[in-house]
């Protein structure tokens, strides 16, 4: 009995340190890609070439998705708001939903599942064939020539697609309360433009995307360059990235939106 | 026939070379070779047995927990990181398997080296690319992607991509594995036509003793983390000793014993059987 106890413990305590190191290893290694960010600017294609790849390829889930939310949220809202004999908040209730939560929350979830996972997935391939190494010896350092570029395109993607998300969203919001149901066109729009706030709504969901951004790219990197370099591996690094990334940022918005609407 | 102990001048050494990924189990154990400029040497050994790790040390990838690993002049445990690089352009190191960068073209691999670290206008490039891949007979693939080349293809390309920079030394890490026969001819003579026409220095790490006794100019045998036996291929093949002549004719039995370590057959078999 204490025995199984005291096994226990050992194996939570080895599980926690495991954890903590890991953390640090993941810590280290982002200070280092951070002090490359000169030369993934400095090379300017290179990132451009990343944000192409995370940004512009996952436009089309981001905004098909985006359309398809903001369609329910109106079906929803409508339902809930006609109870109470409000239905012209529909416009209000689909914009801040977006705009402060869903809009960075999902996008960035599918961001992680997305394009995350191919960074990892990409960076992880470079390492078992081979390639990151053959680039060391080259004299080339990967993490300049190829994390940072990477880091750094996710990270400037992440914004303008939660952005797009919430726009598509909206946009499904209306098609469902003006065009599917009637609501009045004008108290749709007007109601919204009155109830949301610029600093507090736009720009903390603004901040949002970006910390969710940083937290998505930073986890995909890492687990790509991280990765045992097997075929398992790999497979392996693609999952955690996918899991933990997405885990991570509904912990990060749980700790922002504290911060951002407390007593709102 | 090639003295080692009359040239002075090496491209590079180990000396006393101790190294152990894990510090319980050391894979070299004292390990000391030197590899006079412009020959071919080849390091020989079975599978596992710290040949990779030599070229690790070599350049700079590990480093030693005792003993000295010299290149060109250079200690390289001892070198930071931005004098490692630079020394690291002046080496050129096949992988097993090539290590093209899928995402780019033939071409683009080969001018990868000459566009991180040179300024030449494109024309140039265009010209020495091409240059190197006819050293290697791969004019004609520039256009390709690496994913249309074949396995001796996809190395001569790397070996294009690796001499792009002139190297001193050229580090091949088991060139031949995997390769038809007529890719395997290929390469090996590349090997020893590069090193004669650029006036380098190759170590070749493999087990294929075959090309290697055409080819090389010396031989290191490296077993059980030391050196076992050294020479130049005449003196290989005249050789008496019992671990050099189970490698070169291939005996199942020898030195190098076919079974694993194992607990007495009567007592694994009939044990099992409750007997």
């Amino acid at each position: 009995m204490v025995n199984g106890l005291l096994r226990g413990l050992e194996r939570l305590g080895a599980a926690t340190r495991k954890a903590v190191t890991r953390l640090g290893f993941a810590s280290r290694f982002l200070i280092a890609v951070l002090r490359h960010t000169p030369t993934a600017f400095l090379r300017l294609p290179l990132t451009l070439r990343e944000i192409y790849f995370a940004g512009v390829l996952s436009l089309v889930i981001i905004v098909l998705s985006g359309l398809f939310v903001g369609m329910v949220l109106g079906l929803q809202g409508y339902d809930i708001l006609s109870r109470y004999g409000s239905s012209e908040a529909l416009g209000t209730m689909v914009t801040l939903s977006l705009v402060r939560e869903l809009g960075p929350v999902v996008a960035a979830l599918l961001f992680a599942g997305r394009a995350g996972s191919a960074i990892t997935a990409e960076i992880g391939l470079m390492k078992t064939t081979d390639q990151l190494q053959a680039m060391e010896m080259m004299a080339v350092d990967p993490l300049a020539r190829v994390v940072a570029p990477k880091f750094w395109g996710g990270v400037i993607s992440m914004p303008f697609l939660a952005a797009l998300f919430s726009a598509s969203g909206v946009f499904g919001g209306y098609l469902v309360g003006v065009q599917l149901i009637g609501l009045d066109s004008g108290a749709f729009w007007s109601n919204m433009q009155a109830a949301v706030d610029f600093q507090l709504d736009i720009v903390n969901g603004i901040i949002k995307s970006a910390v969710f951004g940083v937290i998505v790219t930073w986890i995909a990197v890492f687990e790509g360059y991280d990765t045992k370099p097997t075929a398992e591996g790999v497979s392996a690094a693609t999952t955690r990235t996918v899991v933990e990334a997405s885990l991570a940022v509904l912990a990060a918005d749980f700790i922002l939106t504290v911060f951002m609407f407390r007593g709102v | 026939m090639v003295s080692l102990s009359s040239l002075s001048d090496e491209a590079a050494s180990l000396t006393d070379v101790t190294f152990g990924y894990t510090p319980s189990r050391p894979i070299l154990s004292g390990i000391s070779m030197r590899i006079p400029r412009g020959k071919v040497v080849a390091i020989m050994g079975g599978s596992g047995c710290g040949k990779t790790t030599i070229l690790r040390l070599l350049a700079g990838q590990v480093k030693p927990s005792a003993g000295r690993v010299v290149v060109n002049g250079q200690s390289v445990p001892e070198l930071k990181k931005a004098e490692l690089y630079t020394l690291r352009r002046r080496l050129g190191f096949l992988f097993q398997f090539g290590a093209l960068f899928t995402d780019m073209p033939v071409f683009e691999n080969v001018a990868f080296p000459l566009r991180e670290h040179t300024d030449l206008p494109e024309p140039l490039i265009r010209d020495l690319v091409l240059m190197k891949l006819n050293a290697v007979g791969l004019r004609g693939a520039a256009h390709l992607g690496t994913n249309e080349l074949s396995g001796g293809m996809a190395r001569r390309v790397a070996l294009a991509r690796a001499i792009a920079l002139d190297p001193l030394l050229m580090m091949y890490d088991e060139p031949f594995t995997g390769l038809d026969p007529i890719s395997l001819g290929v390469v090996s003579q590349l090997i020893r036509r590069l090193n004669d026409a650029l006036g380098i220095t190759s170590i070749v790490v493999t087990h294929d003793i075959y090309q290697s006794l055409n080819i090389v100019d010396y031989i290191y045998f490296v077993a059980a983390g030391g050196i076992i036996a050294e020479g130049t291929p005449a003196a290989i093949r005249a050789s008496t000793d019992p671990f050099v002549k189970q490698f070169v004719n291939g005996e199942d039995d020898g030195p190098v014993p076919l079974h694993m370590k194992a607990p007495p057959l009567a007592e694994d078999f009939l044990g099992r059987m409750g007997v």
